[in-house]
């Protein structure tokens, strides 16, 4: 690299972007690895019924698959959102038509 | 005495697989190793070019499989180095025609016939081909290009590997795995283009066994049907004999990771 390219040059480190993407797409894989193909699709059905009655999206959702030796956990875990909730249907604001 | 099963795999296809497998069965051999490489993309056969043997193919692995022919007609012995074999994959049939208990047979025939290693060079993907290359090996390496969709196929490769094994399913000890990166620049590492050796580590939580640099020879090498590990004046070719040391047991130094330094002249006005 010479005086004109080192005056040219803004250092753009894209490695560094993808090193990040890497690294929380990789664990957020490896956590579901070896679990049941169902998983992705209870979990979206989960959050239909929850969704009926508190207002949360996908990311309140946690399912987490442990195998230990001989048997197997299925964890689930639901963050409620703080403050005090009214079912949706109440609300009225969102309320199905169909 | 059985031979060593080597699965050479990435899941994402054009990181440098079969010109992988090609490299490290000629190492092998040139080590004094008797070896067999077999092409497990049937359908797509290309690993007859890369080890210029493509007129010489007779019969192949699903031949073989389907007791159309013995092993012995089947595998090409190699022009310049006397311990190594390859058996081509079909052409013409389609990629169900293996099966796992022919695969296995042809396995143990070879490990009848004297072989060493068997190295197998795994199709693209996570099919059925992709998943009996793998299925009865001892070691996998796992060739990996320093690009986002290539790092998270090799993790899901890696997964792979630990559960759908007969090594995994028997409780044998797992498959030693070996992370091999290709296409590597380290000019464009420097300047944070690329993803670094350590970047990939990191990422996937398993050291290298070797770091191919990117490089015209390895075109060269495949124009001419010889694999690139044959040119020992290539980096390339030498990246991937310190790699075959390593697998073999030997330790050695990672080469051609750092960008050549520059004299004082050439970094002031460049060039």
């Amino acid at each position: 690299m010479g005086i004109l390219d080192f005056l040219k040059r803004k250092p753009e480190a894209t490695a560094t972007v993808a090193r990040e993407r890497l690294r929380i797409i990789v664990a957020q894989e490896r956590s579901t690895r070896g679990a049941p193909d169902y998983l992705p699709m209870m979990r979206n059905e989960l959050l239909e019924v929850i969704k009926k009655y508190i207002h949360v999206d996908l990311d309140a959702i946690n399912i987490n698959f442990e195998r230990d030796s001989g048997h197997e956990i299925l964890e689930l875990s639901v963050t409620l959102p703080e403050g005090k909730q009214t079912a949706r249907n109440e609300s009225g604001s969102e309320a199905k038509t169909g | 005495m059985t031979a060593e099963i080597i699965v050479v795999t990435s899941g994402k296809g054009g990181v440098g697989k079969t010109t992988t497998s090609a490299s490290l069965a000629t190492g092998l051999a040139m080590a004094g190793k008797k070896t067999a490489v077999i092409d497990f993309d049937v359908g797509l056969r290309n690993l007859d070019l890369i080890m210029g043997c493509e007129r010489r193919v007779v019969y192949d692995f699903v031949n073989v499989v389907h007791g159309e022919a013995t092993l012995k007609q089947s595998l090409i012995k190699d022009k310049r180095h006397d311990n190594l074999y390859v058996l081509a994959a079909s052409q013409t049939r389609d990629k169900d025609a293996l099966t796992q208990e022919g695969v296995e047979k042809v396995l143990e025939g070879l490990s009848e016939d004297g072989f060493d290693y068997v190295v197998c060079d795994s199709p693209a993907g996570i099919e059925k081909g992709a998943h009996l290359a793998m299925y009865f090996a001892d070691h996998a390496v796992v060739v990996v290009n320093p690009e986002v969709s290539s790092v998270r196929d090799s993790d899901r490769i890696l997964g792979l590997l630990a559960s759908k094994t007969r090594r995994a399913e028997r409780g044998e000890g797992p498959v030693t795995q070996h992370l091999l990166l290709t296409r590597y620049n380290p000019a464009r590492v420097a300047i944070g283009e690329m993803l670094s050796v350590k970047d990939v580590e990191e990422i996937l939580g398993i050291e290298v066994v070797g770091v191919i640099p990117e490089s015209e020879n390895v075109l060269t090498a495949s124009n001419n049907g010889i694999p690139v590990i044959v040119d020992a004046d290539s980096h390339a070719g030498q990246a991937y004999s310190d790699t075959v040391a390593r697998i073999l047991g030997e330790e050695r130094p990672l080469r051609f990771i750092d960008v050549p330094r520059k004299g004082f002249l050439q970094r002031v006005f460049g060039g």
